[in-house]
């Protein structure tokens, strides 16, 4: 009778073996990094705050993109590429609406209401774009091979591009300042949060916690979690498989757009490329947490961005590493890698009914 | 029979040939053809689009300018001018070159316009017997002796970065009076080089780089560096990147505490319309290194009424006139090496053609008196550095009066 470590060992392949050996490595060369940096002393506990700060600000814009792709990849086992321009699409859009604003001098007298108009024009346009990516791209092509809707997605991430290049200019345009976000709030002991940042971090969370309640308290979140588990089954059961996928591209999007004004809030500039790097962020995030699983998304966006803003000083500072930040992008996806190793469905999990095929 | 008539037959094709055609000439690396009545092609490879656009259509408007005086017509011929996107990164670059590589009808190339381009570019385009002519690149490494065979086709009428990044330590260093510099530069050639060429004329006046940073073109979230920066207390920090993250960096400098005293400094790469949108009123007081435009004297005056008359707007970036050296440049080389038949027929040798781009010496240009050394350097560099005002950023013009100069 074969014990359960028994059972363990002989089910550990050579494979394996190399995989742990190249995470511990990992772990070892982090962990001792972070204890060089932690004894230099270099940074003061304030400066700690403001790298983790930093990096919620960030991270919670990569969640809410994170979002969009994750609740996709749940119902139609698809990564949809072109996320990236859907998130792009609104907040190009609404400059116009902020500048607009900014020229007529109602930014300055009525901020809020400002605010909340260029939110609802950026949210409507990506909301509409993923509708009709949905409807226009990847409809016709449901039941096709997998490859194919990956395809199409590239090739609609490039339509919309270009489209929205034709549309307003090669160059790019900067958002205007919103003077209530400027300045910093003093907490206790001299640390201090931006204004801006803080409003990011709640804006985010507050449409983060809208939609995750959508899905799991409402009736449509219902149905489109049923779709996520078992399409023929859901159909079987009365729901509509075709709204329910419109539904689902559309809370992507309106999670794109609201994170595409934050971004533009925080960033200023605004073109028609500027959907790609987050985008591809967004993704790691998703696949940080679980791609599949909505808690994982908004899990990975907040660790991507806090390992983008906290560890290149943490992990490289010690080792004397020249220019670590040049660097950030490397320690997000080697992190990436260590986690998959451990974990290859990422850090929660994906939360899948049926294996992938 | 037939066999000495067919020879005879050859021999008399040949003759024909040899008088009705007059020898079209031979090059070495082959020899463009223009027929009557068709134009001469010159390409650019510029960067058309993004945050960096500013840069590629101020040069184009150099080099239409330059077509313009003229009057569209080269030996008879009108001058066809088009071009790629380069994208400013390297992989732009080659994409771009190898687009105008494949062009047999193109005769010589401006560009590029980011030296990140030309590294992989100009090789491609030189191995297509294409020279080419850049009116923004200023790496160092472009027109160094090391830099091999494989950029003869390279020329340049832009400055060289050993001069700028002097000028700007020496400015921080002699001027303002820093001791404690950091640099920040975002792995592009150029400005890797030109904080490298800062760094060391720094030193050597006697100065602490405390700092020696980088960013990704990319990067938009520059609080985090910034804050690792200020650890080494700068009184002074040079960045000379391109238009987006130098952009980023100006604006996010005032969100981290502890950048109250340091002045703020960007060369030439950052120094356009589109920076000043990019940074809005951040940008107050900071310093760019660029070009002297004083320097450049009354035909750059000339140049700019044409430049406001034909595009209904100020310059954009400072290479314009170095476009348009550039492109005057290549007209005179075209019209040094053509041979013209009489019915109009032009044949421009390739090698000829690089050869006379190389051999020119004392021509009167905007920028100064063009002359190319053997490594391609044709500028006459002179640098001034600037201060942005608030009605810069308001009216989105640049500053007229430099600051101070070496």
């Amino acid at each position: 009778m074969p014990t359960k470590f028994q059972r363990w060992k002989e089910s550990i392949t050579a494979t394996d073996i190399v995989m742990w050996g190249i995470g511990f490595a990992l772990l070892v060369f982090i962990i001792l990094g972070s204890i060089l940096t932690l004894r230099a002393g270099r940074y003061t506990p304030v400066q700690w705050f403001d790298f983790v700060i930093y990096g919620l600000a960030q991270g919670s814009i990569y969640a809410l993109v994170a979002m969009g792709y994750t609740l996709v990849y749940g119902v139609l086992r698809m990564i949809n590429f072109a996320h990236s321009e859907v998130f792009m699409s609104g907040p190009f859009t609404a400059y116009y609406v902020a500048a607009y604003f900014y020229r007529s001098s109602l930014l300055e007298s009525h901020p809020v209401i400002c605010l909340i108009i260029v939110f609802i024009v950026s949210m409507s346009i990506s909301t509409l774009i993923a509708f009709l990516l949905e409807r226009i791209a990847y409809r016709p092509l449901r039941n096709a091979p997998r490859l194919i809707p990956l395809i199409t997605a590239i090739g609609a991430s490039f339509t919309l591009m270009y489209l929205f290049r034709g549309l307003y200019g090669t160059g790019f345009q900067a958002y205007p300042v919103w003077k209530i976000f400027d300045g910093k709030w003093a907490l206790f002991q001299g640390l201090e949060i931006g204004k801006m940042q803080l409003f990011v971090i709640f804006a985010a969370a507050l449409v983060m916690i809208a939609l995750y309640m959508f899905i799991q308290r409402t009736r449509i979140g219902k149905a489109v979690r049923s779709v996520s588990e078992d399409k023929e089954a859901a159909s079987l059961m009365g729901v509509d498989i075709d709204r329910t996928i419109s539904i689902t591209f559309i809370i992507g999007g309106a999670a794109a757009g609201a994170a595409g004004v934050l971004y533009a809030l925080v960033f200023k500039q605004v073109f028609f490329m500027m959907g790609f790097i987050p985008g591809i962020k967004a993704f790691t995030a998703a696949v940080l947490g679980g791609i599949g699983n909505i808690p994982g998304a908004m899990l990975g966006g907040l660790l991507l961005g806090l390992l983008e803003s906290i560890g290149p000083a943490l992990f490289l500072d010690g080792y004397n590493i020249v220019a670590p930040y040049q660097l950030k992008d490397a320690i997000a996806f080697l992190v990436l890698v260590l986690v998959l190793i451990f974990r290859p469905t990422g850090l929660l999990g994906e939360r899948l009914a049926v294996k992938k095929a | 029979m037939k066999r000495s008539l067919a020879l005879f037959f050859t021999l008399f094709m040949f003759v024909a040939a040899s008088v009705v055609f007059a020898a079209p000439p031979t090059d070495p690396l082959g020899v463009v053809t223009i027929k009557p009545g068709d134009p001469i092609h010159i390409a650019y490879w510029f960067v058309t689009a993004g945050p960096d656009s500013t840069l590629g259509v101020d040069t184009k408007r150099g080099v239409e300018i330059a077509i313009d005086d003229i009057k569209n017509n080269l030996l008879g011929h009108k001058i066809k001018f088009d071009g790629q996107d380069s994208g400013c990164n390297a992989e732009g670059g080659q994409a771009a070159a190898t687009k105008l590589a494949s062009d047999p009808t193109i005769v010589a190339a401006v560009g590029s316009n980011c030296s990140s381009e030309a590294k992989p570019g100009a090789p491609i385009l030189w191995n297509a017997g294409i020279a080419t002519v850049s009116p923004s690149n200023t790496a160092p490494y472009l027109t160094d002796p090391k830099r091999g065979n494989t950029y003869d086709g390279y020329l340049r009428t832009a400055h060289n970065d050993k001069v700028q990044g002097a000028v700007a330590a020496d400015f921080a260093f002699k001027k303002l009076k820093v001791k404690r510099a950091a640099t920040i530069h975002d792995g592009s050639v150029y400005a890797e080089q030109l904080a490298n060429v800062f760094a060391e004329t720094f030193k050597k006046n006697g100065g602490t780089i405390v700092a020696q940073e980088a960013v990704a073109p990319t990067d938009t979230d520059m609080k985090p560096v910034l804050t690792k920066i200020i650890t080494a207390k700068p009184e002074f920090i040079y960045y000379p990147i391109f238009v987006a993250a130098a952009g980023h960096i100006t604006r996010q400098v005032k969100e981290v505490s502890g950048y109250e005293k340091v002045a703020l400094m960007s060369a030439d790469g950052a120094y356009s319309v589109d920076f000043y949108k990019a940074a809005g009123e951040s940008a107050v007081g900071m310093y760019h290194s660029s070009p002297d435009f004083e320097a450049f004297g009354k035909v750059y005056e000339d140049f700019l009424a044409k430049h406001l008359k034909k595009y209904g707007e100020k310059t954009l970036a400072p290479f314009h006139a170095h476009a348009y050296d550039a492109a005057n440049l290549i007209f005179k080389a075209i019209e040094k090496v053509a041979k013209k038949e009489k019915d109009g027929t032009l044949y421009i040798g390739r090698k000829a053609l690089r050869d006379a781009l190389y051999a020119t010496k004392n021509m009167k240009g905007i920028t100064g008196t063009i002359n190319c050394d053997q490594y391609g350097d044709c500028a006459d560099p002179r640098i001034a550095v600037y201060k942005t005002g608030a009605e810069n950023i308001k009216t989105l013009v640049m500053p007229k009066k430099s600051f101070w100069k070496p």
